[in-house]
């Protein structure tokens, strides 16, 4: 079910958590809320869910208000980080829960409410674990268990608050390639939540960045990382490297000299240049280029890092190069950035 | 595991001692010194009671247990706790339920207030419920036209121990659902589950073995109160004396075997309770671990 979030506005005892929020989620996509601590992206997965209610603005589901519905009447999945498993009941019974607890009317035989839970605990990889408790499953099996039980009920939306989070990083990689597994299969409609950009980016359908209670920029995983719109989501996403250059007739320029990158169109003036460690090309020419001189190097799996001071401004950048090129500290290295942003204050 | 083979298989365990242990000297020292302590106030005493009331025989023991006023005290001492008991269940829920799961303003207050019974001496309790419902007090003369007997009284016995032990639960629970956090409660709301129904499937299996301490513990102080219902019950043979009171007042008339024969069944009481709540933990050791973890 496509759900839609419009100007949503949240205040906790006065202190804004969300500004003026809208987001579109279409139906069967995975979506991922990508921000720093204290972004506002939980709570506004909990006001879809229900657990929180805006000060302002409205959520639909489909064509559906759904903002003065309870959290029960919404009908969602909701997945949370430290898991919030019933401790005292079975797997099984956890899965069967939401089906158990409906009124007579709506609730579906037990033979039938237990052949679903187990279909569901065979699709999280769960078989032959259903007579467990909670405190006898590591943290990944127990995540699961938690996913099975939030599709039991067939919810409109799925939603997971940092589902990862306590899971160790081995783990966490291989939930991340099931869930996407999970979600193809099933198609939920489904939004997570976590502060790994790794996690959003390798995840995802669409990335929602989100920074101090505002949405920063709705895109691909590729858009986001190639194309981000501020210098935020810049700084927020992989490495990046800032240097503040002048723009003149059309050129990027530090301290007077042309660095060889040319801005068309762009207005003279001061302005910050971004760009990625790896988006640079190595020069031997003295001119038409950032040079500067190397502190440190550090080898880090299949690249070699850099970190260069550029003297003329005083600030350092880090490039990525290829392991086999050698670089002695205080040797000077020219490069040129191919692919960079320019954002001004 | 075998890691802990090989130390002791060789036998050099004294010379690589665990940083955390002290030497044997010291170690004999203090654990003697705590039995001491152990056997001096909490074995001397209770085996002092058990012998003396059964100084004269087993015979008169029970002689003296089927006295009427004796018998009447046992019963009142029972039905006080039958009906403080189950109040302080259901208020000690509330208010650790309002105090854990919810955010409002005068809520640090309201953990004071709950903690008061047990700053004050239960005297001051007792007379407190004489101050409200004496025939000098404002609701004094009303309650006596309506002819409502408080004071010296049923009533006014069960009013102060339901006042004296209405933190136990409540204490007991608190900061456990306060670690146990809201998340639980939460998941079952958006799996559908009323707010009933995740009381009683979610909530209240989270919290049942603190429940039931707390109801132990708040069980032994409602049958063993002596200074609040000593205040508001005006000793009243046969009629308005519990238990404890009963001791004392056989014990000031030198009936020892009587009052030491009463004061047994007390002692038994706490026995009982202390036997219940070890079994409990040894049964369910592994659910109440469960519980307290995440």
């Amino acid at each position: 079910m496509e759900v839609r979030v419009q100007n949503i506005r949240k205040e906790f005892s006065r202190f804004p958590a969300l500004n003026d929020v809208s987001l579109d989620i279409r139906s069967g996509e995975l979506i991922a809320l990508l921000g720093p601590s204290g972004s506002g992206k939980t709570t506004l997965l909990r006001l879809i869910a229900g657990l929180e209610s805006p000060t302002e603005g409205t959520v639909y589901f489909g064509n559906e208000d759904a903002s003065r519905k309870t959290v029960q009447q919404r009908n969602i999945g909701f997945v949370f980080q430290h898991y919030a498993l019933f401790r005292h009941m079975t797997v099984l019974d956890n899965v069967s829960f939401g089906l158990t607890i409906r009124p007579a009317g709506r609730r579906p035989a037990k033979a039938e409410i237990r052949k679903r839970a187990l279909e569901l605990l065979d699709l999280v990889q769960l078989s032959g674990l259903e007579k467990r408790y909670p405190a006898q499953l590591s943290g990944g099996q127990r995540q699961r268990v938690a996913l099975a039980r939030a599709m039991a009920v067939e919810p409109n939306v799925l939603l997971l608050d940092e589902p990862f989070g306590a899971l160790d990083a081995q783990v966490r990689k291989e939930l991340r390639r099931w869930l996407r597994e999970i979600h193809d299969r099933t198609g939920h409609t489904t939004v997570f939540v976590t502060h790994d950009q790794d996690e959003a980016l390798e995840l995802a359908d669409r990335v929602v960045v989100m920074s101090k209670g505002q949405i920063e920029q709705i895109g691909t995983p590729d858009e986001i990382y190639d194309t981000p719109n501020s210098p935020f989501v810049f700084g927020f996403i992989g490495q990046s490297n800032i240097l503040p250059v002048r723009v003149e007739n059309g050129q990027l320029c530090i301290e007077g000299r042309s660095i060889g990158v040319s801005a068309l169109g762009e207005a003279d003036g001061p302005a910050q240049l971004y760009f990625r460690p790896h988006d640079i090309e190595l020069l031997d020419g003295p001119g038409g280029c950032i040079a500067g001189l190397v502190t440190v190097t550090r080898r880090v799996a299949g690249t070699r890092h850099v970190e260069l001071a550029i003297d003329a401004v005083n600030s350092r950048v880090e490039i990525e190069l290829p392991p086999e090129k050698v670089t002695s500290d205080h040797s000077r290295v020219a490069f040129r950035p191919t692919r960079w942003k320019l954002f001004r204050d | 595991m075998a890691h802990d083979g090989t130390t002791s298989g060789t036998g050099n365990t004294e010379l690589v001692r665990v940083a955390t242990s002290e030497h044997r000297l010291a170690r004999y020292t203090l654990i003697g010194l705590a039995l001491c302590f152990v056997a001096l106030f909490l074995v001397l005493p209770l085996a002092a009671v058990f012998t003396e009331a059964l100084r004269n025989g087993p015979g008169e023991f029970f002689v003296v247990l089927t006295d009427p006023e004796t018998f009447s005290a046992i019963e009142l001492t029972l039905l006080v706790a039958v009906i403080a008991v189950p109040l302080n269940l259901v208020f000690g829920i509330a208010a650790a339920w309002a105090i854990a799961k919810f955010e409002f303003k005068g809520k640090a207050f309201l953990t004071t207030l709950i903690d008061l019974p047990f700053s004050v001496s239960p005297v001051i309790s007792g007379l407190v419920f004489v101050l409200l419902f004496g025939s000098h007090s404002l609701l004094g003369p009303w309650l006596q036209h309506h002819g409502i007997q408080i004071l010296f009284a049923v009533p006014g016995i069960v009013l102060a121990t339901v006042f004296v032990t209405f933190p136990f639960v409540a204490r007991e629970l608190i900061p456990l659902m306060q670690e146990q956090g809201t998340s639980d409660e939460e998941a079952a709301l958006s799996l559908g589950a009323s707010g009933w129904q995740t009381f009683w499937h979610v909530t209240l299996p989270n919290i049942k073995w603190g429940l039931l301490y707390g109801v132990l513990l708040c069980n032994a102080r409602a049958m063993g109160e002596f200074g609040a219902v000593s205040v508001v019950s005006g000793h009243i043979r046969g009629l308005t004396n519990t238990m404890p009171l009963q001791v004392e007042i056989l014990y000031n008339e030198y009936n020892f075997v009587a009052a030491f024969a009463v004061a047994t069944l007390l002692a038994l009481l706490a026995l009982v309770t202390l036997v219940l709540k070890s079994l409990l933990e040894m049964k369910y050791s592994e659910q109440i671990a469960a519980s307290r973890r995440h």
